[in-house]
């Protein structure tokens, strides 16, 4: 086989020197992927507190997973795409969107980033966030033809593509990989498998418990990384990006994570329900912000005032991102029923 | 001075002048790079290269979907689909993705990405799965444009629009239609969207696209001599629909007929009739004729396939209905 599994570092398996690699990486690039990983905690914490207020949003909860979409997105530019997937909001502030713009489309404002006809699906062109489809794994193939601009541009652009676990079952998604290994399209696939597929957990739907094995069939390398790691997501991630922009072709990262809250809004049974309670206790200990919080103190990049400073901060923003979202209208029926076709 | 072409030159000649005009646009498709399946990229490969030209695989919702997000990245992809009927692979990605991304983002997002449904509808042998007429399928989805030419003209120009709009365009090109041969008039792009009065007659509106042009120009000409005097329009596009041209023709002969090789049902006449009915049911002094279909599955077979769309024969019977 062209491409054997690598193991970089699974929870598992681990062959990382962790606090070396750590070392490597600049305290503000360190700080900044902290930062942005409470700030999307505590975006998930306002759609929750405005759910509970009774305002009508959708709720797909990142909490727990905040380190793979944030340190992934950290080594975008802004001539780079992100194709998003649904779990959760790390893509989108990690690519620069602003919380308020998209609380606002959120809760279906027209201040909202696409006038609050999106909502989840929201996207934003100049930022290069190219709007998920609501129909799972259908993003995946439409990220190969974005990942094939980049390729024609021949400006070692690349294409993130987002994905969960269960959109890896769909025929979307290998034939988006086929498609991408076939043109050798510079992608980076990444796959958070939290081991659920909203109820189901993944042994009921899935009969591999390592989604990167479906790189092999795609003839394209595939890693599996702690996606609760942020240092060693950073490790593994730098190289993937090397791969991809270096004309290799797509690559697929499976980043072993938890989501901690429930699926959406609905779902009242993920604490003692479909999964135990002992169950998720565990996977609250290995939390991906806890850990980097550690780490920073480790390293010395921080302090706990100054880490304190941080989610302070954040929750201000959101306060106020949640002041002008709700200051916003809802559109017109004659706004909704138009502009399905551009000039 | 015009010149001739058949309907699938018509279409190869549409796609390299706007090749040449806009390096952006590509074309992609199963065995494009060898001539295509209905010979419409002759040459194709030699004049625009590799770097312009994709070989395509089976694998239609996957690369409908790719065909989309190089859409809304700034190229302009063609995507040649063998089959009509293949299209049903892809709905996902032509009516639910490509055609919602402008709305959903605001707008912000232009897709100007052209499916071709190549050898659509009855005329070689294989029936059931390669055989069947896809138009009237597409009428529900908003955010899509479908195009559904007759003549030689008419698949030029509307081509070269097609690849121009910054919409998804699906474009309807029928087997029985390919070989026709007709005059090139028009040097620009044909506005999608509206219709054309082919013949102005008194006594019926007759209302067609793409195969069905055909078999009512052969059975206007026998309704001619028994002193019937037809208007034949040919709608060109049947999303949007161009109502206003089928409405100003009915007020003036107080009957509508409409022809079609869609299944009966929800066809495409389906919707013009309910429109009419709806809103100008005092214009007509009879019954609206669905000359469509039958509700068959296609069978195989070239005299088999034949039996379950309307012919010539159909049409003089449905004109004569209202008479």
């Amino acid at each position: 086989m062209d491409y054997p599994i690598k193991i970089v570092a699974s929870t598992e398996k681990v062959n990382f020197n962790r606090e070396e690699y750590g070392k490597s990486i600049s305290s503000e690039k360190l700080l900044e992927l902290y930062r942005n990983m409470v700030r999307t905690m505590e975006f998930d914490n306002t759609i929750e507190d405005l759910l509970l207020k009774g305002h009508d949003i959708t709720q797909h909860n990142t909490r727990g997973q905040e380190a793979t979409p944030i340190v992934a997105t950290s080594f975008l530019t802004k001539d780079d795409y992100v194709m998003p997937y649904h779990r959760g909001w790390g893509w989108a502030i990690g690519k620069g969107m602003e919380p308020k713009r998209m609380l606002a489309e959120l809760l279906n404002r027209t201040n909202g980033y696409n006038k609050g006809r999106a909502g989840a699906q929201l996207g934003d062109y100049e930022l290069k966030v190219m709007g998920r489809p609501g129909i799972q794994a259908a993003h995946v193939p439409i990220a190969a033809g974005i990942g094939f601009t980049c390729k024609l541009n021949k400006e070692s652009q690349v294409c993130l593509c987002m994905n969960g676990n269960g959109s890896s079952n769909a025929g979307n998604f290998y034939e988006s990989l086929n498609l991408a290994s076939t043109f050798k399209l510079p992608i980076v696939y990444i796959v958070e498998n939290n081991l659920y597929e909203i109820f189901e957990p993944i042994e009921d739907t899935t009969p591999i418990k390592d989604i990167a094995l479906r790189s092999v069939g795609a003839g394209m390398p595939g890693y599996i990384v702690d996606g609760n790691d942020t240092i060693m997501l950073h490790s593994v991630l730098k190289e993937a990006y090397d791969f991809a922009r270096n004309g290799n072709g797509p690559i697929l990262i499976e980043s072993k994570t938890y989501r901690h809250k429930g699926h959406g809004n609905s779902d009242t049974l993920s604490y003692g329900g479909y999964r135990t309670k002992e169950e998720v206790d565990e996977w609250i200990k290995k939390d991906p912000i806890l850990k980097l919080r550690n780490d920073l103190l480790i390293l010395n990049v921080a302090n706990e005032d100054e880490l304190e400073r941080i989610t302070e901060d954040a929750k201000e923003e959101m306060r106020e991102a949640a002041e002008f979202a709700l200051s916003g209208d809802y559109p017109t029926k004659e706004q909704l029923i138009t502009m399905n076709y551009v000039d | 001075m015009s010149k001739k072409l058949t309907f699938a030159k018509a279409i190869e000649e549409a796609m390299k002048e706007e090749m040449r005009l806009d390096e952006n646009v590509l074309l992609l498709g199963q065995d494009v790079r060898q001539g295509g399946s209905w010979g419409t990229s002759a040459g194709i490969l030699d004049e625009f290269g590799e770097e312009r030209i994709f070989p395509l695989g089976i694998n239609e919702n996957g690369f409908s979907g790719m065909v989309t997000g190089l859409a809304m990245t700034g190229k302009r992809p063609i995507v040649e689909f063998m089959f009509g009927d293949f299209m049903l692979l892809a709905m996902d990605a032509i009516v639910d993705q490509a055609a919602k991304y402008v709305y959903q983002s605001g707008p912000e997002f232009n897709i100007p990405a052209v499916f071709r449904l190549a050898g659509s509808g009855i005329g070689g042998t294989f029936g059931l799965h390669h055989a069947q007429a896809p138009d009237s399928w597409l009428m529900p989805f908003p955010g899509i444009k479908v195009v559904t030419p007759a003549t030689p003209n008419d698949a030029k120009g509307l081509m070269k629009a097609a690849i121009r709009d910054n919409n998804p365009v699906v474009f309807i090109e029928y087997k029985t239609v390919y070989g026709k041969m007709g005059d090139i008039i028009d040097t620009e792009p044909i506005e999608i969207g509206k219709a054309k009065v082919v013949r102005e007659g008194n006594d019926v509106t007759v209302v067609t696209y793409g195969p069905g042009y055909y078999k009512c120009l052969g059975a206007i000409e026998k309704l001619e001599k028994e002193g019937i005097d037809v208007e034949l329009i040919d709608l060109r596009t049947i999303k949007p629909l161009d109502m206003d041209t089928i409405v100003e023709s009915i007020t003036k002969t107080g009957k509508l007929v409409t022809v079609e090789d869609c299944c009966k049902t929800a066809c495409v006449g389906s919707e013009i009739a309910a429109r009419i009915a709806e809103n100008y049911i005092e214009y007509l002094d009879g019954p609206i004729i669905r000359i469509a279909g039958e509700d068959t599955s296609i069978p195989a077979g070239r005299q088999n396939e034949t039996m379950v769309v309307p012919n010539e024969n159909d049409v003089i019977n449905g004109v004569k209905k209202l008479l």
